[in-house]
């Protein structure tokens, strides 16, 4: 078994170095190097929580502060903390239940089987926290019993069988453990998955004949774009090419050769195209609390022209994206700056530098208000309904890691 | 069966090619002394470069460009070395092997990569760079290039990488304060053919050997680009280095070396990058330039707020102001853009900082003015000082109301006394400047054993001196460093006392840019009077060849002046007889095809110039002495004036002497040109004709004819004379 220290050291290493693109490929591999430090901690008899959310944020810690920028590393170490207080609870609250055949002195691997059908601890647990909490928006909109409940926690994929296994080894002292690492599995499956949960619903939001903007590259996008076509829509894409990177370039590439419709504009271009455009659609990098959206630079001026022309602002984003924090914080950091040499060659400006500075921001902040609609993996979104969402996600203790 | 045989092995040797670990090769020695006086305490690699050690940024380069094992060589202060990277974390590091090599007695690149190649450690390519580069550019593609382009040639042992950078047209110095390289490159295959970096820049001119224009069909020439020190190397670069025990320095011996060798053959290449960064640290101006560079990102993703070594990130606030979060900074301070401020520093009110590097906890006080200035750690700075283009090392006190001047270096722990002035470009020292200079240059080497062991001895016994006997005569005076300063002014070294400005963290201040300006102008007024320059390019035509067979006669003409001077010289100290003085000025007429009115001015000239040379204190004695001589070579001269326009030719050499090589032979003019006529040199006909010609000639040059007039006028009347006589 590869040591954990080891293995922390050296993602640690290639999120210093920048080595690691795209928010998703960090998010699963936050989530997978949590998965082994969690099963490899030690847990003792007491206080097993405890034990397992110390040791997530040490790691933790030294992960968010080797690459501050890329908001999903929080968000992921700040949403496997969760899943232990959820689990945590959830087994606690099947103890109070009074669930009689329950033996907590019995450490034995062989667990004794329950003979009722009890209740999932996920369905414990919600029904716990309701009490402990005021009821989510959805909860309350939907209206519907406790039990309709439980996916949002291990989201639409949660199988019964996994939940029913471990109700019946609740009695067992590695069932925290266990229970958290199942959960933190569909974490990882839900991630990897969410581009195609989003791209689910793309023929809902894309119409027959529309001419969708975008700007950069983003998988997710390119998904979404994809899933439309394939459900036969036919429409047509602009794309902006996202100087100084380019990566509209590629965008552009990839949907020519699935067959899409594609003009290419440069960034600049993209006020005197607006108006033939139908819907902007964007990758985000992180979606904040209140609904503001991190995005690769140049979009907030989409953003701006898109709302002076009355068009439909789409943000994609998955689950992993939504930070639980709030951008006027000064702990966030937004931006990087990223070197010139991106916009100009070092030669041709080497004799004046003293007078000259090159700014190369990564990122730009679109405020909620530009913002017309979140896709999530869970659906689509108000941008002022998104700290709800999040607090879904999240809890209160976990913010500041 | 055969061709079977022979295909497997390859095949496993490409795999084993493939697989081969990826070594380097750094010195963390530079080999020479121009960071002295710092380096004689530590070890220049391991000097802060905006608050990171600068080997940090070297094996942090490495090693995210997939180098896998390093081999870091140590020299002076080996131990220093050695240490800091035990405490670091690259020993840690999975998957990057970083090694030490200790050697006391190597004293130059060569000498390192000798060691290196006894040692038996390196099997297969590897990059060479020294511990103060700093770059990000990828190197899996550029090996790859190597590796290729070494199978198909065995003789392509290493490949070079340049960047783009443009020299100062004034100064002849790229940004880093390098001087100007001249490269050729062959344009299709990049292989270099020349490389010269110590031109002559009094001349500016190169000379390139002419076979290479015969040999290539194209090439280029290059004086903007810049040698980046980053070389991927075949193994037989070591042993090359082993065969020729006499090559000491990179360049300078070993690539001229194997571009002047045509037996071995061996060839290097050059890689360009263009968007990547690249620079060494080899003198105080680049460390300047390479720090600015450092904080405007061109070294991204190595920048002070990104965590890629040990240390802790400072965050980047706005227009490239990084600055730790613990910094204490006063309301009033002012800190303007392209700053640096590190952990637990204190800044004083009214304090103001521009473009300057402030390391870990400094205390500066109230009202200080810092400019362009790199401060390391631990350093105080009292109340109104001024600071403009310095580097302060560790735990330097500058008490209050001092002034530093541009391109000042402290070293360690040096004190500046209060309101004393740093006179500009001085290195100040608590070590005295070592006594023993070499002659050479790149042997003069941080004479690190000793040095070292003495300072930590040295250094407490300062102390205590400073704390206990400030006022009586200590080991250096008082009085050099203001009141309770403590430290050594080193001088500067002789001949680069001149060139301090070139090299300092100080700009190039700006009467010494106007010094140069003037000196280019005067340059090029100077080529283009003597229409001596080569012209643009596009105007090579026919009437080049005139200009040029001009040019090469005047020029001739000198030597041959020269020579017949010389020959002469030696015929008054030896007394040679005159007809044989005649035959050897007659050869060297013949040799230097020469006319033989210019032997007799050539003649005339060196007689007058002896009778110049004797002593003399009056314009009596000089007469005398012209007389003499005149009188003594009568022969001589009276056998190169016997027509009419060579005698013409006397007259006209000496006037010209007057004017300019003998001024001294002015007033004496006409009593020379009578003596002349006297002795049969001259003859009446050919004076008059002179004072005929010159008649009619500018004003200016009628001072001599107006000097003789009388002398005319008489030869005039007495010719009359003579035709009445005649009558």
């Amino acid at each position: 078994m590869p040591d954990i220290q080891s293995m922390v050291g050296e993602f640690l290493n290639m999120l210093k170095k920048r080595k690691i693109e795209g928010s998703q490929a960090t998010a699963r591999q936050t989530a997978e190097l949590l998965r082994s430090v969690i099963s490899q901690q030690r847990v003792p008899h007491t206080n097993q929580a405890g034990a397992l959310i110390d040791a997530v944020k040490a790691v933790g810690e030294q992960l968010i502060a080797a690459n501050p920028v890329e908001l999903a590393v929080g968000n992921v170490v700040r949403r496997v903390l969760h899943i232990i207080r959820e689990e945590d609870l959830s087994l606690t609250t099947a103890v109070m239940a009074g669930l009689d055949l329950l033996d907590v002195s019995d450490d034995e691997d062989d667990c004794k089987r329950s003979s009722h059908p009890a209740m999932s601890a996920a369905v414990v647990a919600a029904a716990a926290r309701s009490t402990l909490r005021p009821p989510s928006l959805q909860t309350l909109l939907e209206g519907t019993p406790d039990s309709a409940t439980v996916p949002y926690t291990s989201s639409s994929t949660g199988d019964s069988e996994g939940k029913s296994k471990s109700a019946d080894k609740s009695s067992s002292t590695r069932k925290l453990k266990h229970d958290v690492i199942e959960t933190v599995n569909q974490l990882i499956s839900e991630i990897a998955t969410c581009h195609e949960q989003i791209a689910e619903q793309a023929v809902e939001h894309i119409h027959q004949n529309e001419v969708i903007l975008t700007l950069g590259s983003s998988r997710t996008v390119l998904e979404f774009l994809c899933a439309a076509k394939e459900k036969k829509r036919s429409f047509r894409v602009f794309v902006a090419e996202g100087a100084p990177r380019y990566q509209g370039h590629l965008l552009a590439k990839e949907l020519i050769a699935r067959g899409l419709q594609t003009t290419l504009i440069p960034d600049s271009a993209v006020f005197a195209m607006i108006s033939r455009v139908n819907m902007v659609i964007i990758g985000a990098h992180a979606v904040m609390a209140n609904g503001g959206v991190i995005a690769p630079v140049g979009v907030n001026m989409v953003a701006l022209a898109a709302q002076k022309h009355a068009i439909p602002f789409v943000v994609l984003a998955g689950c992993h994206k939504l930070c639980p924090l709030y951008p006027h914080n000064p702990e966030v950091l937004l931006n990087e700056l990223r070197s010139p040499s991106e916009l100009l060659d070092f030669g041709e400006f080497s004799d004046c530098s003293t007078l000259l500075h090159v700014v190369n921001p990564t990122f730009d902040y679109v405020p909620p208000k530009l913002v017309s609609l979140f896709i999530t993996d869970t659906g689509g979104h108000n941008p002022w309904y998104m700290y709800r969402l999040i607090a879904d996600y999240y809890s209160a203790d976990d913010l500041v890691v | 069966m055969g061709a079977q045989r022979k295909g497997a092995p390859r095949v496993s040797e490409d795999v084993e090619l493939s697989r081969q670990n990826l070594q380097a090769i750094l010195l963390a020695d530079s080999f020479t002394t121009k960071f002295r006086p710092v380096t004689l305490e530590r070890p220049k690699v391991l000097l802060p470069l905006v608050n990171v050690p600068m080997i940090d940024y070297t094996l942090a380069w490495l090693e995210s460009a997939g180098v896998e094992e390093v081999f870091v060589f140590c020299c002076a202060h080996s131990k220093q070395v050695i240490e800091y990277l035990e405490n670091s974390e690259w020993y840690s590091h999975p998957g990057f092997l970083v090694q030490t090599i200790e050697s006391h007695n190597s004293i130059s690149a060569g000498d390192a990569l000798r060691f290196i190649y006894d040692q038996q450690t390196i099997h297969g390519d590897f990059v060479l760079v020294s511990g103060d580069t700093v770059s990000n550019m990828p190197l899996t593609d550029l090996i790859q290039e190597h590796r290729e382009r070494k199978k198909k040639d065995d003789k392509a042992i290493m490949t070079m990488v340049i960047k783009q950078s443009k020299p100062s047209l004034l100064t002849h110095q790229s940004r880093l304060g390098t001087d100007e390289l001249f490269m050729v490159v062959d344009p299709s295959t990049k292989q270099l053919l020349y490389y010269e970096d110590k031109t002559d820049q009094g001349k500016g001119t190169i000379c390139i050997d002419k076979s290479l224009l015969m040999n290539n069909p194209s090439i280029s020439l290059y004086n903007d680009r810049q040698d980046c020190y980053i070389d991927i190397c075949s193994p037989e670069v070591l042993s090359l280095f082993q065969d020729n025990f006499d090559y000491q320095h990179l360049r300078r011996h070993f690539v001229k070396g194997v571009l002047v060798d045509d037996i071995m053959g061996y060839k290097i290449f050059t890689h360009e990058i263009h968007s990547s960064y690249a620079a060494r640290i080899d003198n105080f101006r680049s460390y300047d330039t390479v720090s600015k560079d450092i904080i405007q990102r061109w070294t991204y993703p190595y920048v002070p707020d990104i965590n890629f070594s040990g240390y802790r990130p400072i965050k980047l606030g706005r227009q490239g102001m990084y600055r730790a979060s613990e910094a204490i900074q006063s309301r009033s301070a002012e800190v303007g853009p392209f700053t640096v401020i590190g952990y637990d520093s204190k800044i004083g009110s009214g304090a103001k900082i521009l473009n300057s590097v402030i390391g870990d906890r400094c205390s500066i006080g109230s009202n200080v003015l810092i400019e362009g200035s790199y401060i390391w750690n631990n350093v105080t700075i009292e109340d109104g000082c001024e600071i403009r283009h310095a580097i302060i090392c560790d735990g330097v006190i500058i008490r209050a109301g001092a002034v530093l001047q541009p391109g000042v270096v402290l070293s360690y722990k040096v004190v500046i006394g209060r309101n004393f002035v740093v006179p500009a470009y001085s290195k100040i020292s608590l070590l005295q400047q070592p006594t023993e200079e070499d002659s050479d240059e790149e042997l003069e080497y941080a004479d690190n054993s000793s040095g070292t062991a003495d300072i930590s001895s040295g250094l407490t016994k300062l102390n205590i001196q400073t704390a206990s006997e400030a006022a009586e005569t200590d080991s250096w005076t008082t009085s050099e460093l203001g009141p309770g300063g403590a430290g050594y002014i080193w001088e500067a070294c002789e001949g680069a006392h001149d060139e301090e400005w070139k090299h300092s963290v100080a700009p190039i201040p700006k009467d010494k840019l106007a010094e140069i300006t003037q000196a280019t102008v005067d340059d090029e007024d100077m080529l283009a009077q003597d229409d001596g320059v080569l012209p643009p390019s596009g105007e090579l035509k026919s009437d080049a060849d005139s200009l040029a067979d001009n040019e090469y006669s005047n020029d001739d003409y000198s030597i041959f002046e020269k020579e017949v001077e010389a020959t002469f010289l030696r015929a008054v100290q030896e007394n040679v007889r005159v007809e044989h003085v005649i035959l050897e000025v007659n050869s060297l007429r013949l040799s230097f095809n020469m006319e033989t009115a210019d032997c007799t001015g050539a003649v005339f000239y060196s007689m007058l110039k002896t009778a110049m040379d004797m002593p003399h204190n009056a314009a009596n004695e000089l007469k005398r002495n012209a007389e003499s001589v005149i009188t003594r070579w009568k022969g001589l001269i009276g056998n190169y004036v016997k027509q009419i326009d060579e005698q013409i030719e006397v007259i006209m050499k000496f006037e010209e002497m007057c004017q300019e090589s003998a001024k001294e032979f002015a007033p004496l003019f006409t009593q020379i040109m009578h003596f002349l006529y006297d002795n049969d040199v001259l003859e009446e006909d050919a004076i008059l004709k002179w004072a005929e010609e010159k008649a009619g000639a500018d004003e200016s040059d009628k001072v001599f004819l107006k000097q003789a007039d009388k002398f005319i006028q008489w030869l005039k009347e007495a010719e009359e004379e003579e035709d009445e006589d005649d009558d």
